[in-house]
């Protein structure tokens, strides 16, 4: 059914198909209104046998969910940023005792300086954590990608993170094509746990392991997430059959046929820069576009596929690794190794900072005439961090940047010290 | 109960384990031949270990209680560690360990999953016990304890405390006592050992939160203990037992001695015995032979510093009346109420 | 379930893990001799008797307590319970009332009509006794109950020995003493009364005894030569209590003076206030240097029995004697004053101690008598003639029922022996469960039940039994005071304490056994065992 709503309704009312038992969240923008959603389909009777809790952290959520979890209860929780990192010694945990929990992370930045608005930061910071990574490129994908991830975590007995751009996504309303709970549930099949704490087949689920183990257990972890790569494509086809729609999968290009450059993204950002593509080819150039839906596991061997026809590929995230620079750049790399492209790093719309058309265009336009730094930092204002730099030599108490920069860009209003 | 039995002999009363005249629905858990030994032998606890000992008397009296149906929740640290090192575990019931600080939120979610699979009428009535030490609990554990006391779930929380990091070699917690020496309080400088006016008492920070059930418990008096974890686990919503434990290894003092050790910490005063409904005090186990604290802490290594050629005489009596206070705010010299 | 590799384990599996390798030293379960037990002169095993009553099983405390002593009612009036002197309870609160609970018992066996068990198989053998008194009977009843063919032969109209002629009824109502000994009579024992043994030697032979068993008792009162006038009437208090148990009362008058400070003094004095008598003893030393028992003192005072302490009987005339003030030297031995009063005395009763007749044992080769008139025996209570044994007052030990009791015991098991041409074994004693053994903590504060007593007035003139027994329940709550110190009572505290499950409990009566596969020797058990019943032992390593 065809229907105009806010991304995180979408969000709620998919996962609300998905028949979840538990649900626990703690409220942080952007991820508030999806759980708000499920939260009053619960409370409403509307979403029935599911237990909604609300916790005092977002440490609580994630251990919450690892407990019903582990008793064989669907389980689902949603956050972000600050969230994630205040979850993520739990984080780790669910994955380590292999528990389907499927968590909604609506991306936004990491502070300090605190920062409402969207990028990646948070989730690619948990690139290791041993959980299924899948970002959503639209509403509609969001929506589609959390049926999809309760089936994937279940088959493997892995938690899946679904990433969802905040506000881009979550905030934004559009049309999408809400499934019947017939179709989802002729798709997801109850929960059928691998391990479950049953008072009448007891098991110790935890136990502590030594080195005579441990690479082991680390391993089979590692194994279950090259499996992912088989199985991601094969949800996406069955998904197909059932509600008719390309949705999901390990990777997506964009008329990358016959293109020399190709732009690599995830997330939201790629309807911006196909928009940009389609210019481009309009005016010749031969760009193309490749989406990765999972990072991880990460699809090394489909996106060496994608760019073996192309001369150059340009990765536009939004993270930085500090230090070093892009994070989804890293990985693309190590796809491409051996295979003499040239690939350049760009990182992008950090906090929120807008990523535009024009920007793009003249990006890509340089990437093409192999004219941009290996790492380049979109639209940053270089007269601030300039200004900043210098300072900073010369004043030992030059005061927080964060602060200082936004004098300088006229923001807040000077003070003297 | 005939008029012979307000005499607690030990063929039919209390103090001892088993009581062979007593009816056998009247006895204790530890005394029946069937119990269900939830801790099994062979785990790895060092001897003489309390919290190994208290930890199979309340398990088992929540496993009695709940007729076996039981799921059971534990945060890292020494019962953790010892009971559960691969390949083996000594945990006879469906048990989970998550992480250190979290369990009281694993139970709740465990509760919660019980209660949603129940409604659907596709599971039995199961019952959730978390349980942790004192470091696990009042410490790195408190946020997820609170939550789990504020929304009332249906849990029952245990914490064996044995007034310290015991695990990680005996460093100081917000459990261990006054005075005591740990590995990050030693008897050293003007105020030897763990400062005084630090520390926190759960028990009464959970009757704060004016959940159904809080009560306090020792290793020394098994009976008792029983009684509190199968009144706990006929009720519904947040309860919370907080069971002194001696260790050996952490307060120094000889192995056969742990549960002489539980019983002169209340007998003394140091750790109040009671129970509470929704915030309001409704019983304490009273003193029976009162003791000065000496007789407590002498035997203790750890506070050996208190003793020998120049006694702390002030530190000494720091201590006593701390316990002169539990004494009073309990009603500890009150007649037997239970 | 298909668990997870190395995460998730099947229940219980340490128990493939055997702590037992920690260990460096042992648990060991263990009996140590309880010190009633150790004390009791008959042998009896209280703790063991104590430990059926408990339950309430008093026909099997009865039984239990019978394989050492036959005398379960009588004991638990007569005998003096030195056990309860040495029991550890009294280190708690007060020792448990173990001779009450003794008598409950008895008076419950001839209630209930409990009779022993004849001998399924005879030996062959005949055994003489000479005197049905307490040791007597005793022997009496081991012997048969081993199979032997027992006589027994007493000079008396009566069986009972001193129990009857020296023990006033108010503390022994006949009727108990009567059903004791018709039980034993009842098992195939013959008595013969009124059948005085002159010859010990002829009587066997005529007998055709194997072995006889001397226990005659010490019958004649003793004499002290104190100056009277021929109208003075001056009897011994064997003879007066004696008299009690015929048709012919004494005849004392109203004032009787009862010279002495023994048990039989305040016996007599008693007699004879419950007579109409006005008796007044006069002893040379102080109340607590009289051999007489305290409680017995104050009971007689309680009736009106007067006393003049550190008195002797310088003359006594027929109405009248004149005694001597004494005062104890630094020794505490009395010593003469020069000050002296007339007492008003219809009677002087001479209560000094008694004498064995030892006639019967003329011309017995090989045979001892020591210089305080007894006969001399050996640790198996043989005399220096084989197959003659000898036991109660005639043998040098001290004088009382329950001392009388324990050689009837004694000798039975020796006499046994030495018909089959054996030496009797006793079994090792274990060590004594002393105080410092127990764990005190485990047992509740219960004080000692007071068994009631007769009111005054009919103490004083009426021979009704002074102290009544316990009821049931007080019986029980008494029973139930016992620490059973040393000795396992199967309160479940080494199976409860154990951090590794490491006790094998095998159900009721069965005890507990230890599981060294996962003892760790932590030693919790021995430390909470309320009774000692456990030991640690060094491994060896």
């Amino acid at each position: 059914m065809l229907k105009q709503c806010e991304g995180s309704h979408a969000v709620a009312e998919a996962v609300a198909l998905c028949r979840p038992e538990v649900i626990c969240a703690y409220p942080i923008s952007p991820q508030t209104h999806i759980v708000e959603g499920i939260g009053e389909m619960v409370k409403s009777g509307e979403l029935k046998d599911c237990e909604f809790i609300n916790v005092e952290s977002e440490f609580a959520a994630m251990s919450v969910a690892i407990g019903s979890s582990a008793t064989g209860a669907r389980t689902y929780t949603a956050t972000a940023s600050q969230g994630l990192l205040y979850m993520v010694e739990a984080v780790y945990n669910a994955s380590g005792l292999g528990l389907p929990i499927v968590m909604t992370v609506a991306n936004r930045a990491i502070g300090a300086p605190i920062n409402i608005w969207n990028d990646h930061s948070d989730s690619l910071s948990q690139r290791d954590c041993g959980w299924i990574q899948l970002f959503a490129e639209t509403n509609q994908e969001a929506l589609d990608l959390h049926i999809q991830a309760f089936k994937l975590a279940e088959e493997l007995s892995l938690p899946v993170m679904v990433c969802m751009d905040g506000f881009i996504l979550t905030h934004a309303y559009e049309r999408v094509d809400m499934p019947t709970q017939e179709q989802v549930d002729a798709f997801l099949p109850p929960y059928e746990p691998r391990q479950v704490l049953d008072v009448n087949d007891p098991v110790s689920i935890g136990a502590m392991v030594g080195p005579e183990a441990f690479m082991e257990v680390r391993y089979l972890a590692h194994a279950k997430q090259m499996q992912a790569l088989d199985l991601i494509p094969q949800l996406a086809q069955e998904f197909k059959a059932v509600f008719g729609r390309d949705s999901g999968g390990l990777i997506r290009s964009y008329r990358a046929e016959d293109a020399e450059t190709i732009v690599i993204a995830m997330g939201s950002v790629l309807g911006t820069i196909k928009d940009t593509v389609d210019e481009m080819r309009e005016a010749g150039h031969k760009i193309g576009v490749l989406g990765i839906t999972s990072f991880r596991p990460f699809p090394l061997v489909e996106v060496a596929a994608a760019l073996k026809n192309c001369k150059r590929f340009v990765v536009l995230e939004k993270s930085l690794a500090v230090g070093i620079g892009g994070i989804v750049a890293t990985n693309v790399r190590m796809a491409v190794t051996g295979m003499g492209l040239k690939g350049f790093t760009v990182v992008a719309g950090l906090g929120g900072r807008a990523i535009t058309m024009k920007s793009l265009t003249g990006l890509f336009e340089k990437a093409g005439r192999d004219e941009l730094e290996p790492v380049t930092f979109l639209d940053l204002d270089w007269n601030v961090v300039n200004k900043q730099l210098e300072r900073e030599k010369q004043v030992r108490r030059s005061g927080p940047a964060a602060e200082a920069m936004l004098r300088d860009v006229g923001a807040v209003a000077a003070r003297n010290y | 109960m005939s008029a012979l039995q307000t005499v607690k002999f030990y063929q039919t009363g209390t103090f001892t384990v088993g009581n062979r005249l007593l009816a056998p629905e009247d006895r204790s858990v530890q005394a029946n031949m069937q119990r269900t030994n939830s801790l099994n032998s062979g785990h790895r606890a060092c001897q003489g270990c309390g919290e190994a000992l208290g930890a199979r008397y309340a398990i088992d009296a929540a496993m009695n209680a709940t007729n076996r149906q039981l799921i059971a929740a534990n945060a890292t640290g020494c019962l953790e560690v010892f009971s559960t090192p691969y390949p083996e575990t000594s945990w006879q019931i469906p048990w989970i360990h998550s992480l250190f600080g979290n369990t009281a939120a694993v139970a709740t979610g465990i509760a919660a999953a019980i209660k949603v699979k129940k409604q659907k009428g596709q599971g039995q009535d199961v019952r959730v016990v978390a349980q942790g030490g004192d470091g696990g609990t009042t410490d790195i554990g408190f946020g997820c304890l609170s939550g789990m006391f504020e929304r009332n779930d249906d849990v029952l929380y245990i914490c064996y405390d044995n007034g310290g990091y015991m695990n990680t070699g005996v460093q100081r917690s917000s459990a261990t006592p006054s005075a005591a020496r740990t590995a990050t309080t030693m008897p050293l400088g003007p105020e030897p050992g763990n400062p005084f006016g630090q520390g926190k008492f759960v028990p009464a920070i959970a009757m704060a939160h004016e959940i159904p059930y809080v009560a306090t418990a020792t290793v020394a008096d098994l009976r008792d203990l029983e009684n509190k974890v199968t009144k706990a686990m006929g009720m519904r919503g947040a309860r919370y037992i907080h069971i002194l434990v001696p260790c050996p290894l952490g307060w120094g003092t000889a192995s056969q001695d742990t549960i002489r050790m539980a019983r002169l910490a209340k007998e003394t005063g140091v750790f109040p015995v009671f129970e509470a409904e929704y915030g309001e005090l409704t019983s304490a186990l009273a003193i029976r032979r009162p003791l000065p604290v000496e007789d407590y802490l002498k035997p203790q290594k750890r506070f050996a510093h208190l003793f020998g050629k120049n006694p702390a005489v002030e530190t000494i009596a720091r201590i006593q009346a701390q316990a002169d206070k539990n004494i009073r705010r309990y009603g500890l010299l009150a007649k037997e109420t239970v | 379930m298909d668990k997870p590799f190395a995460i998730t384990l099947n229940p219980g599996s340490s128990l493939a893990n055997h702590t037992g390798s920690w260990r460096t030293a042992r648990p060991v379960y263990l009996d140590r001799l309880p010190p009633c037990n150790n004390q009791c002169p008959a042998g009896e095993d209280i703790q063991g008797w104590l430990f059926h009553a408990e339950s309430g099983s008093y026909e099997a405390a009865w039984r239990h307590l019978t394989r050492d002593n036959p005398f379960a009612a009588i004991m638990g009036r007569v005998c003096y319970h030195t056990c309860e002197s040495a029991c550890n309870r009294g280190k708690i609160d007060e020792a448990v009332g173990i001779n009450s609970v003794e008598r409950f018992l008895g008076d419950e066996a001839i209630k209930r009509g409990w009779k022993f068990a004849a001998p399924t198989q005879e030996s062959g053998k005949k055994v003489l006794i000479v005197g049905a008194g307490p040791s007597g009977m005793s022997a009496a009843y081991h012997l048969r109950k081993l199979g032997h063919a027992v006589t027994v032969m007493d000079a008396g109209p009566y069986m009972g020995g001193m129990m009857r002629f020296g023990i006033p009824k108010y503390r022994l109502p006949r009727e108990v003493l009567d059903a004791e000994m018709q039980r034993i009579v009842d098992m195939g024992v013959t008595v013969k009364l009124n059948s005085k043994v002159d010859s010990i030697l002829d009587t066997m032979k005529a007998g055709g005894f194997d072995a006889a068993f001397l226990a005659v008792g010490a019958h004649i009162g003793k004499r002290a030569m104190i100056p009277s006038g021929d109208a003075a009437k001056i009897v011994d208090a064997i003879s007066v209590l004696r008299s009690m148990e015929g048709e012919d009362k004494p005849l004392l008058g109203r004032r009787v003076v009862v010279y002495g400070g023994g048990n039989t003094a305040i016996d007599v004095a008693r007699t004879v206030k419950r007579m109409g008598a006005e008796p007044i003893i006069v002893y040379r030393r102080t109340r607590d240097k009289a051999p007489a028992h305290d409680f017995e003192i104050e009971e007689a005072l309680q009736e009106g029995v007067m006393v003049k302490w550190l008195s002797t009987i310088k003359q006594a005339g027929d109405k009248e004697i004149t005694i001597e003030k004494m005062a104890l030297d630094d020794k505490g031995f009395p010593q003469p004053t020069g000050e002296f009063e007339t007492l008003e005395a219809d009677s002087v009763v001479l209560a000094l101690g008694q004498d064995v007749d030892l006639g019967l044992l003329n011309g017995v080769p090989g045979l001892e008598v020591t210089k305080d008139g007894v006969v001399k025996v050996g640790t198996d209570l043989m005399t220096g003639h084989p197959g003659i044994f000898a036991g109660g007052d005639m043998v040098p030990a001290d004088r009382n029922v329950t001392v009388a009791v324990g050689h009837g015991k004694k000798a039975a098991r020796n006499i046994d022996a030495w018909l089959r041409g054996e030496t009797y074994a006793a079994p090792p004693k274990h060590e004594v469960a002393r105080f410092e053994k127990l764990n005190p903590w485990y047992y509740a504060d219960a004080p000692k039940t007071v068994r009631p007593m007769l009111d005054i007035i009919r103490r004083q003139s009426t021979f009704e039994e002074v102290q009544g027994g316990l009821d049931e329940s007080t019986a029980l709550f008494e029973a139930r005071r016992c620490l059973s110190c040393g000795n396992c009572f199967e309160c479940d505290n080494c199976y409860g304490v154990c951090p590794d499950n490491a006790v094998i409990k095998l159900g009721p009566g069965k005890r507990f056994q230890f599981n060294y596969d996962y003892c760790k020797g932590c030693g919790m058990c021995v430390a909470e065992c309320p009774c000692g019943a456990i030991k640690m032992e060094a491994e060896d390593i």
